[in-house]
């Protein structure tokens, strides 16, 4: 529990991140035309370019939650689309959350992802089974939460996390769309996997990655 | 007299219904509009930047009614308004009206001097005017 995530950690995490979503536009974009409007990995892809400029600018914040703060605007107006204001408000609402200053435990990253939950459900109105990102993201806190609760290893925690992102991606192929573009689709669009939840999964995906290799230490 | 945004996907949407809304309320009546992303004007998006802007542009004490398309539009703007000072914030609305006819009985009114409140009311009101004679 003693392992602190430093700030550029944090970054870190969101260069992968952002690494992650431009080798996957294809997919998100292949996703969306399916039940969407297929402007996902496209306007991913857009945001991410700019997030990656953002992050490797010279002169950085070492504050957690200044450094989130500038995370969400520019992904706020990077983005396009519904997932600009959504993961915009997702970080804007993180970076709320309790930190050390410069760094965040383990306590405090599952804090970071519930704030940005609550946040994202207050602006997108969704609730789990609605077939959008909270399918993905809420299941996976939710599993942060019980391991934290378990005194788990952080290596454990971030494992569950992730793992619950994933069921939670998966599950969204079996439940109807009730939120966004694809609601207009209603029972037609069972059978496929939520682009949204799909993009959100890849957050915990690579925080697992990246946290639990550069936390050895 | 208040202000009016007009925000949407599309900047052409956005000129346009700005066009047809200006056309009503002559030249008094503050209007801005929020259309499209920063950087590319062709791609279809709600940026809250862009909302920010436009309600400054237009900015007065007597409040701006913001009137917004689609989907994703009223994201951008309720995070445009939690950018705002307070003091600003509270004399900014949402309007639930259709675009279009909302916008262009918003600017009629805006004309007259009524207040934030009313406007809003009388643009939204324009949701359960029937388009059809026959109808409703």
């Amino acid at each position: 529990m003693g392992q602190e995530i430093t700030t550029s950690q944090l970054r870190k995490w969101l260069l992968s991140y952002a690494a992650r979503i431009i080798e996957n536009e294809a997919h998100l974009t292949e996703l969306d035309t399916a039940i969407g409007d297929a402007d996902h990995g496209v306007n991913m892809r857009r945001g991410m370019g700019k997030l990656q400029e953002r992050l490797k600018e010279e002169k950085q914040s070492d504050n957690v939650s200044s450094f989130l703060r500038s995370v969400a605007m520019t992904l706020i107006s990077g983005i396009g689309g519904a997932a600009g204001p959504l993961y915009g408000t997702f970080f804007l609402r993180a970076a709320t959350s309790p930190t050390n200053g410069s760094s965040i435990d383990l306590v405090q990253l599952t804090q970071m992802f519930r704030y940005g939950l609550d946040g994202l459900q207050q602006r997108g109105k969704a609730q789990a089974d609605d077939k959008t990102m909270i399918d993905t993201i809420q299941p996976a806190v939710e599993a942060m939460e019980a391991a934290l609760a378990a005194h788990q290893s952080p290596a454990v925690i971030l494992a569950a996390a992730r793992q619950a992102a994933h069921l939670g991606m998966k599950h969204t192929i079996e439940i109807e769309a009730r939120k966004g573009r694809a609601s207009y689709l209603g029972p037609h669009s069972i059978g496929h996997q939520d682009p949204g939840a799909t993009s959100a999964y890849f957050l915990f995906e690579t925080a697992a990655e990246v946290f639990t290799k550069t936390g050895a230490d | 007299m208040i202000g009016l945004v007009i925000v949407s996907h599309s900047a052409k949407l956005a000129e346009g219904v700005r066009e047809l809304a200006a056309q009503m309320a002559g030249d008094e009546v503050g209007i801005s509009q929020a259309g499209g992303l920063p950087d590319d004007a062709q791609a279809l998006g709600t940026d809250a930047f862009k909302i920010l802007s436009a309600i400054e542009e237009v900015w007065c004490e007597d409040g701006v009614l913001l009137l917004m398309d689609v989907g994703s539009s009223v994201m951008s703007a309720e995070i445009a308004l939690e950018m705002l000072p307070e003091q600003q914030r509270r004399r900014c609305k949402l309007s639930n009206a259709p675009l279009v006819e909302g916008a262009i009985v918003a600017a009629l009114h805006a004309s007259l001097g009524e207040p934030l409140q009313t406007v809003n009311a009388v643009a939204e009101a324009a949701l359960s005017t029937p388009k059809l004679a026959n109808t409703g």
